[in-house]
């Protein structure tokens, strides 16, 4: 059964690399030909950094993740804190709810209900361009605002209230000790919702694909552009960059996440 | 205190109900609004009558995705078992590789497989080394599931993993002990505390699969048409955004009924664990 089990899970491993790995493998392919290897070369790493507008997409994409989830993270923060002190039950059912929608809708609904807004909004108001940059951040910041909250929020369930109590009392003002006390104790939400944030905005293309203007980029929008004219390898090369740096990142973060896991364990004994 | 308590309250939640009556309620009114009117603004139930056009493409969204989700259940449940009974050090690697292609964008993923499983892709090419014809595959509903069923596979396994890890193995010694046999303890014990997992992975790889467009586009050889891709195509290059929204609200129906059905199975909200 033990062996079985093995082979099976290989052979599962196998299914889900073989793609990557044969993309790697051609990405380094002297031939414009992604299905016959005649020889190895960088020339398409070489073309694929001549390109200013992958770059340029690059670049957007960045900024459009950096900014966006550094917005929903002070937002998704603040809001966690309002919904975890909220009194009415019934209020905090229906935020509870509405916060859900956008992580149970498919990405392409929330993708045109979102477009549909700029549409109509930018019609009443008689705007020449409906989409642009802007209404871009705004989905952007929309669909990570949840992921900010449901991070957040079970950190300050764990909180002691009394702490900030305590705080008070000694004289602080409920911000001071807020900052103080709650705020260190629900950090490790804060970063691991901020990381979620980013890394969805990153990846995110559907929505992206409905909200943005004409003259901003991401790379999931340029990759999509890409490949509705037949590849040449500049597209695997692309993505083989991509790879090895999810890869880095992956292994720094399972590096840095044991030893602070093996430092919190000696800290006990 | 009290009251200034709840001005506090008030300005912590104000600007997060705010921006999420703007940007999720209103918008879901939006295509309502869009879905029962017509070009001029006029009320309207054409572009509902419309989607009686749509009833084939509808059925074969669900059939595929029903389809994908099924076989990414049956890979992902013995996955997941076998690899919740490793070392601890071992699971922790293998988690990373499950979760490493996850972090491709799916765009790349599918992409890639286009070119394995074209005519002149790399699956057939080694089938012509060996003397065998050409198979055809892009354009066949089999690649469109297939390309479902693997792009979604790991939000399948991650939540089934999560639950069966849970499970402790003092349990399943006792049921041993109280003379369960391997199937029985399967079927008495893991299988009813794996269950909600096993919920939030049918819904995590349902919801994506139905409204998928890109997977059908590239596996599907501009032959099979889903309902994204009817979405897609009336807000993106028809710019029939009445119709369109008139099949996103279809869509989104459709999602909150069979979730309304897939929460009676599962009591706890076991779901969102990634």
């Amino acid at each position: 059964m033990k062996t079985f089990g093995r082979i099976f899970n290989f052979c599962v491993y196998v299914l889900l690399y073989a793609p990557l790995l044969i993309m790697v493998f051609f990405s380094f392919n002297e031939s414009k030909s992604t299905s016959v290897f005649t020889g190895f070369s960088l020339k398409w790493y070489q073309e694929l950094f001549s390109k200013s507008d992958i770059i340029e997409s690059l670049s957007n994409t960045l900024i459009l993740a950096v900014l966006s989830s550094l917005i929903a993270t002070v937002l998704g923060t603040v809001a966690a804190v309002g919904l975890y002190k909220m009194r009415s039950k019934f209020l905090y059912t229906t935020m509870n709810t509405v916060t859900n929608i956008p992580m149970m809708n498919p990405d392409i609904v929330t993708g045109v209900s979102l477009m549909l807004l700029f549409v109509f909004a930018g019609r009443l108001l008689g705007l020449s361009e409906y989409l642009s940059f802007t209404t871009l951040l705004i989905s952007h910041v929309t669909f990570n605002l949840p992921y900010v909250i449901l991070n957040v929020l079970p950190k300050l369930r764990q909180t002691d209230e009394h702490l900030y109590e305590a705080a008070l009392d000694l004289g602080c003002t409920p911000i001071k000790s807020f900052f103080k006390v709650v705020f260190p104790a629900i950090t490790p939400g804060i970063i691991s919702g901020a990381l979620m944030a980013f890394t969805l905005s990153l990846d995110d293309f559907v929505i992206s694909y409905y909200t943005t203007g004409a003259d901003f980029q991401t790379l999931p929008l340029k990759i999509f552009a890409m490949t509705k004219k037949t590849v040449k390898p500049d597209m695997y090369a692309l993505s083989t960059l991509i790879f090895v740096t999810i890869l880095v990142l992956l292994i720094v973060i399972n590096i840095v996440q044991e030893r602070s896991e093996r430092k919190a364990k000696g800290e006990i004994r | 205190m009290k009251k200034r308590n709840s001005y506090g309250s008030i300005a912590l939640n104000a600007p997060y109900t705010v921006w999420s009556v703007i940007f999720i309620v209103v918008p879901l009114f939006i295509v309502a609004y869009y879905a029962f009117t017509d070009k001029s603004g006029a009320f309207t139930f054409d572009n509902i009558l419309e989607l009686g056009e749509y009833n084939d493409i509808f059925f074969t969204s669900i059939w595929y995705s029903v389809l994908a989700t099924v076989i990414a259940l049956l890979i992902s449940y013995p996955f997941a078992y076998f690899l919740s009974r490793q070392s601890e050090k071992s699971r922790r690697l293998q988690m990373m590789l499950v979760m490493l292609p996850m972090w491709m964008n799916l765009l790349i993923r599918t992409y890639s497989w286009m070119n394995i499983l074209e005519r002149n892709g790399l699956i057939n090419n080694l089938l012509g080394m060996v003397g065998i014809e050409p198979v055809k595959m892009i354009g066949t509903p089999g690649a469109v599931i297939f390309g479902m069923v693997y792009n979604y596979l790991p939000y399948m396994i991650l939540p089934i993993y999560t639950v069966m890890s849970k499970i402790e193995p003092s349990l399943l010694e006792a049921a041993e002990d109280l003379g369960c046999n391997g199937i029985n303890k399967l079927r008495r014990v893991i299988m009813p505390l794996s269950l909600p997992g096993v919920v939030s992975g049918i819904t995590m790889v349902f919801v994506p699969s139905v409204s998928t467009f890109y997977i059908s586009q590239k596996l599907g050889g501009g032959k099979i048409m889903l309902v994204g891709d009817a979405i897609e195509r009336q807000m993106q290059s028809a710019y029939n955004y009445n119709l369109g929204a008139s099949l996103s609200l279809v869509l989104m129906v459709m999602i909150i009924i069979s979730m309304a059905i897939m929460n009676k199975f599962s009591d706890e909200e076991g779901g969102m664990v990634i």
